[in-house]
């Protein structure tokens, strides 16, 4: 059911871990649901040097907070804000409808990460373009 | 490298054909294809041949030959049951009696009907999975026309109280149907002892081949038919005859249950031994399902702070083949009902894990799977933010 490409990054994940005094964190997703992930973030001049995750869920939301952590590494944040759940879909050859979730789940833990950044700053927190839970309706947990 | 070696955990999803069984079918699919609807000779030998399947199925019932009817599985048989009895019984009432932790060919049949006018109360039940007789006695009404309760649950193994729950049925002259397709083979079954008036079985889950089941209907039982067409099974249940499936039915479920007390003491030490090793070698776990009145190669189990389906690839990358009652296997987010129905908390339930031992399973198995398991399961909690803070205690037991 799953590309190649997920099941790589499901059993060999990159950037597992915690940051310690991260820059920022994203903490999304709810057990109750199946899912959640924390993003930690360092932040040095405006660009991620590095991004770890830990991950309670199904082999595609390893895999998502495997490829996101890997897709903004480096990045400056505007750059890394524009990094998508369907970016990360597409990076893992693609995930089965029914996990879609999955990738918004990471795209939004980046966000999250990013915002905590801004607020720790004083800066004021970017909003969201395309909130995701309107669009995903029938796949979001109801708990 | 060596041959990546498979371990099949997953019994009760379904089992391999039998060498006995599938021999005793070979030859209706070649030399004896004859319809047995038909008047001419080689028709005769496919009679008799559907003849000795029902009275090996009947047998092993406890029933008569001619209260047995094939028909294509577990589902069907589950839907006539529900369906023929609500329809034919329509003018005396329409409530029907089931549980909360039915397989979903009963309680999808009973949504439906509810649909349909009817009414359904689905019966709770306690931690380990089981139904309160007197709750059961306590829903009845003058309406009731059915009862449907299952005899063992497929996620969690727990077996029912049959025979009180069919006493309490027959007590109020309701008839009483049971899905047996766990069953089989595990409990001794006998419908006269056990006030069973209709009971589904699936040939697949006792070493026999899929496509092919049975629906025992009591004599005297007021019934409509499924499937309506020609006159076959004593033109209850239309459709030429899966020969070779009903001669494979008939031999399996006289193995199955030729020694049951036999069958039941291997598989149960193979699987007392997995589950020790199991709560022995990993912290925070949640059997599921009862303690002792469960189906003997049974092993449900919840493990804290993880997923099941990543488990599941885990498992499957070393070549264990298991199942989950958790959301992300089905495709919906919605965790096991029955496992929410015993009351486990849903973020529990979403790191279950059953594993169902068969014939096929060896020592050498259980050993393999004791080797693989906790470290499947410590590798997925290293990265569950839900450990946090467990780290240290979590490997002193």
């Amino acid at each position: 059911m799953y590309s190649d490409k997920v099941m790589d990054h499901f059993k060999n994940p990159r950037n597992v871990g915690e940051i310690e005094n991260a820059s920022g964190v994203g903490e999304v997703g709810n057990p109750v649901c199946g899912d959640i992930m924390n993003i930690y973030l360092t932040i040095e001049n405006n660009v991620i040097t590095d991004a770890k995750f830990k991950t309670f869920g199904c082999g595609a939301a390893i895999a998502s907070s495997s490829m996101a952590t890997e897709l903004v590494k480096g990045k400056t944040l505007e750059e890394a804000w524009e990094v998508s759940n369907k970016a990360v879909a597409e990076a893992l050859e693609g995930l089965p409808p029914v996990k879609m979730h999955c990738s918004v789940l990471a795209e939004e833990g980046i966000h999250k990460a990013i915002n905590d950044y801004r607020k720790k700053q004083g800066l004021e927190p970017w909003v969201e373009k395309n909130p995701h839970s309107h669009e995903h309706e029938d796949m979001t947990c109801e708990h | 490298m060596g041959e990546k070696r498979t371990v099949y955990l997953d019994h009760s999803a379904t089992t391999y054909v039998r060498k006995e069984v599938l021999d005793a079918m070979v030859p209706y699919f070649t030399d004896h294809f004859g319809n047995p609807s038909s008047i001419y000779h080689i028709a005769g030998v496919s009679r008799k041949a559907i003849d000795t399947a029902r009275a090996q199925v009947a047998k092993a019932l406890g029933a008569g030959p001619e209260e047995i009817y094939f028909t294509s599985g577990g589902s069907e048989s589950d839907n006539w049951a529900i369906k023929g009895i609500a329809s034919a019984n329509v003018k005396k009432g329409n409530h029907i009696i089931t549980t909360k932790i039915e397989h979903h060919a009963v309680l999808h049949t009973c949504e439906f009907l509810e649909k349909n006018g009817f009414t359904v109360t689905y019966l709770p039940v306690d931690k380990y999975g089981l139904v309160d007789p007197a709750e059961l006695e306590r829903a009845i009404t003058d309406k009731t026309i059915l009862i449907s309760i299952m005899y063992a649950n497929n996620e969690i193994g727990t077996i029912e109280p049959i025979a009180e729950l069919g006493a309490i049925a027959r007590k109020h002259k309701i008839p009483f149907h049971t899905d047996a397709v766990q069953a089989i083979g595990n409990v001794p079954i006998d419908v006269n002892a056990q006030n069973i008036d209709l009971l589904s079985l699936s040939a697949h889950k006792f070493y026999g081949p899929k496509g092919v089941g049975v629906l025992y209907i009591r004599k005297g039982t007021k019934i409509d038919n499924l499937i309506h067409g020609g006159g076959q099974e004593r033109r209850r249940r239309a459709g030429t005859e899966n020969i070779a499936g009903i001669v494979g039915c008939g031999r399996a479920i006289e193995l199955a249950t030729a020694d049951i007390e036999g069958h039941n003491k291997r598989i149960r030490a193979l699987r007392d031994r997995l589950l020790a090793g199991i709560q022995a070698a990993i912290p925070h776990t949640h059997l599921n399902g009862h303690p002792e009145k469960r189906l003997p190669g049974n092993i449900n189990i919840s493990f804290e702070f993880i997923e099941g389906e990543s488990m599941l690839l885990w498992l499957d990358d070393e070549g264990i083949c298991a199942s989950t009652g958790s959301a992300c296997t089905s495709g919906s987010l919605e965790p096991s009902h029955v496992l929410l129905a015993t009351g486990l908390p849903v973020e529990i339930s979403h790191g279950s894990l059953r594993l169902t031992l068969g014939n096929v399973n060896t020592d050498a198995d259980v050993d393999f799977v004791l080797e693989v398991l906790p470290k499947v399961v410590s590798r997925l909690r290293e990265m569950s933010p839900l450990y946090k803070g467990k780290h240290g205690g979590c490997n002193v037991q």
